[in-house]
């Protein structure tokens, strides 16, 4: 038995989902470019798939583009914003941006663009004076989260967009954890590309989308053939595309139930807070996604607490060194100052529509244990541990 | 996911000799501990020894460790290797064997076998009153700012370990893991190291051949038979299921005796015995012959 806690990872499709994409994977396998009936059927389905994802967005068919993933879209909206407005070689971001963002951006300092990571607080949560104060006139580009994929922080986009707007500024946003979870309405807003994955809304890996505003002269990343109306090449992925239309629809009618599963996750919080002690949640100060908690497990450490959990079939991820190969800490929670007693020993628990309280109530039920085990092993278990004392528990930065 | 052994995976969710030992003051033992790493390192490790005082035996040994799967699983391991060692025995243990007694670990994770072998120098050294090494180490260039480690450490381990690239350095030591600013500084020491060990081999040789067999006194020429016995010739006839002793040197005649599959297979002996000689005429002297009894 799985008990899946990991849904800012990725999520399970829908069967609903599933059962609308798999003609496309059998009897209807035109090319929707294609000039006969065969290929024409294909290509309605595309088109009613891109309102349906418009629908979710509140945008208008042809500003949506059809994408591989997340990463594609990110870095297709960085690329076509620098080349709009090539005479701007400023680009602003946050440190806790995926490294889908990051990354690209580390690469475009190289090539001679200089980049402004703004800064988070304890909470997670970015500061708009530092926002006004990093955007100028030289800025090409904005490119902030929607909702922190480690903490569920949401960012005030659209008070961000204004700023960036204000000074001619392209603004991007990384809405890959936020869409069906957070409503959002690009009708009435500053941003102008905006990314989502499919398979983190109960759509299967390897589809995408990005938002891209009418009017924007959007220039491609993917070159090739006139698909997407020539903004990127590639014989589309129809059945993903598919499905990721229904995965929209679905999402819009869960949003209306979206409280259901912020009610279950603080459930979660509360009863394991009540029943451990030295635990926080990281980010719980300020606005959320309704279905990620982030929870600091003082003096031990997250992948230990990962194979315990995963002993019982419950699946959650960390943001400590030992799961991520680099060695290092989440990068979210290093630039949050968390201290070193927190940073290692943090787990994200991430819910889904298909959560239920009898499943939260299995790691109610589990976790204390789990921690008591691994506290008995530690050499530290509480801020008085003698071998804590004198050492620096913060980063310096 | 890591992809861990299933003795990793035994040890960590049923790890034996976790706790600490108390000191009961009973005549002839003592109870040290050793430490490695910090919070801010993301593993610590405190291991606990009870040390028969008159034979510098490991009567008992437990561990207390803040980290990952690998880190729990390894420190429980490495308790079970060294109980009923001495402490000299258990000072040749390195991170390698720690490692094979858990069937392997991934390489990224080979940094926490390491933290047990530095554990158990330190405990040891503890016992001993010696300053520990890793202090020493400390007062090395600092290369990785990040977890604080030195050129010496890395030296330490890389020649240890045999590591010829930077990732691997990271794997086993974490430095270069951080902000990867010394990633250079670690090219720059295993070139260092590779070139030592070149200028070394070549030095190696020239004084073997500058040394006229003829100059060999008895012990000189026996120590060399078994030296090339040892390095060349056995681990070879291991391989294979056989072995081979020395019984006895007289004169320029080396009598050996050979086990295992080589000793019963007959046919095979002839070419054994030939292959024998002719490694040990051109390593020790040209005159000798060998006999099998």
């Amino acid at each position: 038995m799985v008990l899946y806690l990991d849904n800012n990872a990725t999520t399970k499709i829908d069967p609903d989902v599933l059962k609308v994409m798999f003609p496309y994977l059998s009897e209807f396998y035109g090319n929707p470019s294609s000039m006969h009936s065969f290929g024409g059927q294909v290509g309605a389905a595309v088109q009613d798939a891109r309102a349906q994802v418009a629908d979710l967005l509140g945008a208008e068919d042809t500003e949506i583009i059809f994408t591989s993933c997340g990463s594609e879209g990110n870095n297709t909206a960085i690329h076509a914003a620098l080349a709009a407005q090539p005479e701007k070689r400023h680009i602003v971001t946050t440190v806790v941006e995926h490294p889908a963002i990051l990354n690209v951006c580390k690469h475009l300092e190289k090539k001679g663009y200089t980049v402004t990571y703004l800064s988070v607080d304890g909470r997670g949560q970015i500061d708009l004076m530092e926002v006004e104060a990093a955007i100028t006139g030289g800025t090409a580009l904005v490119t902030t989260m929607h909702a922190n994929n480690e903490t569920g922080v949401v960012f005030p986009v659209e008070q961000i967009g204004a700023i960036a707007k204000e000074c001619g500024a392209t603004f991007h946003v990384d809405a890959v954890q936020s869409v069906g979870k957070l409503p959002i309405d690009l009708k009435n807003s500053t941003i102008d590309l905006l990314t989502l994955s499919g398979h983190k809304l109960h759509a299967p890996k390897g589809i995408g989308a990005l938002y891209c505003r009418r009017g924007f002269r959007f220039r491609p990343f993917i070159l090739g053939g006139h698909q997407e109306r020539g903004r990127r090449a590639g014989t589309p992925n129809v059945a993903s595309i598919v499905a990721l239309g229904k995965a929209a629809e679905l999402a819009r009618q869960n949003l209306l139930n979206v409280d259901r599963e912020s009610r279950l996750r603080d459930l979660l919080e509360q009863r394991l807070l009540a029943l451990i002690p030295d635990c926080e949640v990281n980010g719980g100060g300020t606005t959320r996604l309704p279905n990620t908690t982030n929870i600091g497990f003082k003096y031990i450490e997250g992948e230990a607490i990962l194979f315990m959990l995963d002993k019982h079939g419950i699946c959650a991820s960390s943001g400590s060194a030992c799961t991520s190969g680099s060695l290092d800490p989440s990068h979210v929670l290093t630039a949050m100052g968390l201290p070193y007693t927190i940073l290692h020993g943090s787990i994200r628990f991430s819910l889904s529509r298909f959560t239920t309280e009898a499943e939260i109530q299995q790691v109610v039920d589990v976790m204390p244990g789990i921690v008591e085990k691994l506290r008995a092993i530690s050499p530290f278990n509480s801020e008085q541990s003698e071998w804590l004392q004198g050492r620096d528990l913060v980063r310096a930065t | 996911m890591w992809d861990y052994s299933e003795k990793v995976l035994d040890l960590f969710y049923n790890p034996l000799n976790q706790g600490v030992i108390a000191d009961l003051h009973e005549p002839d033992v003592a109870v040290v501990y050793g430490e490695v790493g910090s919070i801010a390192c993301g593993d610590a490790l405190r291991l606990h020894l009870k040390i028969q005082e008159s034979t510098e035996t490991i009567l008992d040994s437990q561990f207390q460790t803040f980290g990952c799967t690998s880190a729990i699983a390894s420190s429980s391991a490495l308790t079970e290797i060294i109980k009923g060692k001495t402490l000299d025995e258990a000072l040749n243990i390195n991170n390698q064997d720690i490692a094979d007694y858990l069937g392997g670990l991934p390489e990224a994770k080979m940094h926490c076998s390491v933290m047990g072998q530095e554990a158990l120098e330190a405990a040891i050294y503890n016992y001993r009153g010696i300053e520990i090494e890793e202090h020493e180490e400390d007062e090395g260039t600092l290369i990785c700012t990040c977890y604080g480690i030195t050129e010496p450490r890395i030296r330490r381990v890389a020649i240890e370990n045999d590591l010829t690239t930077v990732e691997q350095v990271t794997n086993y030591v974490k430095a270069g893991g951080g902000c990867g600013s010394c990633l250079a500084g670690i090219e720059d020491i295993l070139i260092e190291i590779k070139q030592e060990k070149a200028a070394t081999a070549t030095r190696v040789a020239a004084e073997i051949s500058a040394a006229s067999p003829d100059s060999l006194s008895p012990i000189q020429k026996i120590n060399l038979i078994q030296k090339v016995l040892a390095e060349e010739i056995r681990p070879v006839l291991m391989a294979d299921g056989g072995d081979v002793e020395l019984f006895d040197v007289s004169g320029d005649v080396v009598k050996v005796q050979l086990k295992g599959a080589c000793g019963s297979c007959d046919s095979s002996l002839a070419t054994l015995k030939g292959s024998i000689e002719t490694r040990l005429q051109s390593s020790v002297a040209t005159e000798l012959t060998v006999v099998a009894v």
